[in-house]
């Protein structure tokens, strides 16, 4: 598929956000004033601004409104209400903070509920897809909930939760990137089964149906970069979970210290939701020989 | 709503026959043709004289090349089109509903007015039927032509999708495959048509016939009369001739 730059921004920004705020919404921090100005603000703007970069891909993003009609059948819709939900929810929550207010833990709590919730709608928008049989599984969900935990835990500084939550994301990471390579084959969708002419014999393609590309072989048929993909698997491990996994363990949770952690592992996070795309390889390039 | 409707009693739907599509394209061009000028946003080309031209069809012809164990390779021609699946992912994905699949005849369409241009249908659409459109941003698929097969004002013989209108080998075939006695069902059940990559769950309507089994090439019906036996004074005259 091809990884287009505003959906890997929204999927990483807003997930770090969403992770965020379900950490503030639970009280994992619980800053005052300034402190919760600048805190809660990062909280939305990550959410906000991932929801803004999703719509640069939208060809009549003017429509954008009627995406919440279809929350029934579409994971896609639900996020949409997921999102602005949680947003609502925690807003007094936030303001409360700012102010030196106090609310009762339920309102935080049921916000952090529904932030979770809605990175599992944005991760359910790629799993439920049996055309991509790498996303097809209950690991994308686990993976979007362990990058939104554990970047919420290394902003809001709970050292002992976070360093739990990257190991579990770097080996969630690791797993997946085993199984996907193996999750295409498994799905049993050949070039044979595309066109029904297996039973007859080996079959390649003789003649393109067109000469120059289409949407579908730009959309997803991607191959560029995939050389890499050995070098850059290494790097998502290693950024987005095992470094900032040691630093927290092993550095007292200073500011300074959590941003540059939190730096490190949006590389790692970046790197793995690149691979994400990149790596996955949609059926309908059966019909051109390629994937 | 993009919640799929009971299953329809009448699923309209295509029948392309492998065994007899020579792969001239002219289906791709009626269908663009048709569908260019009518229902919905126009099938827009970007680039259409530069050195990377690309546009919108919907429908697609691939050659394929199959070659059996025992036996000489064949080319099978192939085209690509929405499948009007019975349980069409196409549709429950789309988030502003309007993707739909008609509960009345089967046929899935896309509402363009409702449309974002998110392209997840595309993503969730096995068969590559589904193209956005680059100039309209709104996504374009097969619509079987739903404004000529119920079109009063065309004569009878026009009330059929472009692309069978036009098929000059009769290798597309139009017609109601939920009737278990259409002329298409009875097509389907002599001749073995089936699903494509059915391991996806969809259930299509459409159906393609494999090609015909090609045995070995028979003796031709004249070749009795190319084994001619000389007999009486031409026949002693080759026996002699045969000596020398």
């Amino acid at each position: 598929m091809h990884p287009a730059p505003s959906v890997v921004l929204f999927t990483v920004l807003s997930g770090m956000g969403f992770g965020l705020l379900a950490l503030l919404g639970l009280g994992a921090a619980q800053p005052h004033g300034l402190a919760a100005f600048l805190h809660w603000g990062l909280g939305y703007g990550l959410a906000v601004g991932g929801l803004m970069a999703s719509t640069f891909h939208l060809g009549n993003p003017q429509r954008a409104l009627r995406a919440f009609t279809q929350w029934r059948t579409s994971w896609l819709s639900r996020e949409g209400w997921a999102a602005v939900l949680t947003l609502l929810m925690l807003a007094p929550v936030a303001l409360a903070a700012i102010l030196g207010a106090v609310l009762p833990p339920f309102f935080g709590a049921t916000g952090a509920v529904m932030a979770l919730l809605t990175v599992y709608c944005t991760a359910m928008i790629y799993a439920q897809l049996r055309t991509v049989p790498r996303w097809n599984h209950w690991i994308t969900p686990v993976l979007f909930l362990l990058f939104a935990l554990t970047g919420g835990a290394i902003l809001t500084g709970r050292s002992g939760f976070g360093v739990i939550m990257a190991i579990l994301l770097g080996v969630a990471l690791y797993w997946s990137f085993r199984r996907g390579d193996g999750a295409f084959a498994a799905k049993g969708a050949t070039i044979g089964t595309a066109t029904g002419l297996g039973a007859l014999g080996e079959v390649r393609q003789f003649a393109p149906p067109h000469t120059g590309g289409n949407y579908l072989m730009k959309e997803m048929i991607y191959h560029v970069g995939r050389k890499h993909v050995s070098r850059l698997r290494i790097v998502a491990i290693l950024c987005a979970s095992l470094l900032p996994a040691a630093i927290l363990l092993f550095v007292p949770p200073l500011p300074w210290v959590l941003a540059v952690a939190a730096a490190i592992h949006l590389v790692g996070a970046f790197a793995a939701r690149w691979l994400f795309f990149a790596e996955a390889e949609h059926v309908v390039g059966l019909y051109y020989d390629a994937r | 709503m993009t919640a799929l409707p009971p299953p329809s009693a009448k699923k309209l739907g295509l029948v392309i026959d492998l065994d007899t599509c020579v792969g001239c394209h002219a289906c791709v061009t009626a269908c663009k043709g048709w569908n260019d000028q009518g229902y919905g946003a126009p099938l827009s080309d970007m680039e259409a004289y530069g050195s990377a031209p690309c546009g919108t069809f919907l429908n697609r012809v691939h050659s394929y090349e199959v070659q059996p164990e025992d036996a000489a390779p064949q080319i099978i021609n192939f085209p690509r089109s929405c499948l009007h699946c019975d349980n069409a992912p196409c549709v429950t994905v789309c988030p502003t509903g309007a993707s739909y699949k008609r509960a009345e005849d089967g046929i899935v369409l896309v509402n363009e007015s409702a449309c974002i241009g998110c392209g997840l249908c595309a993503w969730a659409c096995p068969y590559g039927a589904r193209e956005l459109d680059a100039e309209a941003g709104v996504m374009k698929k097969c619509t079987l032509c739903v404004d000529r097969i119920y079109n009063d004002n065309l004569p009878e013989e026009d009330r059929v999708p472009a692309c069978v209108r036009t098929c000059p080998t009769g290798a597309r075939h139009f017609g109601d495959l939920g009737d278990p006695d259409s002329a298409v069902s009875r097509l389907v059940a002599e001749r073995g048509g089936y699903d494509l990559m059915p391991e996806m769950e969809t259930k299509p309507v459409n159906k393609y016939l494999p090609p015909r089994k090609k045995g070995a090439v028979e003796a031709s019906p004249l070749a009795p009369l190319l084994d001619v036996q000389a007999t009486g004074f031409a026949g002693w005259l080759d026996r002699l001739l045969e000596k020398f």
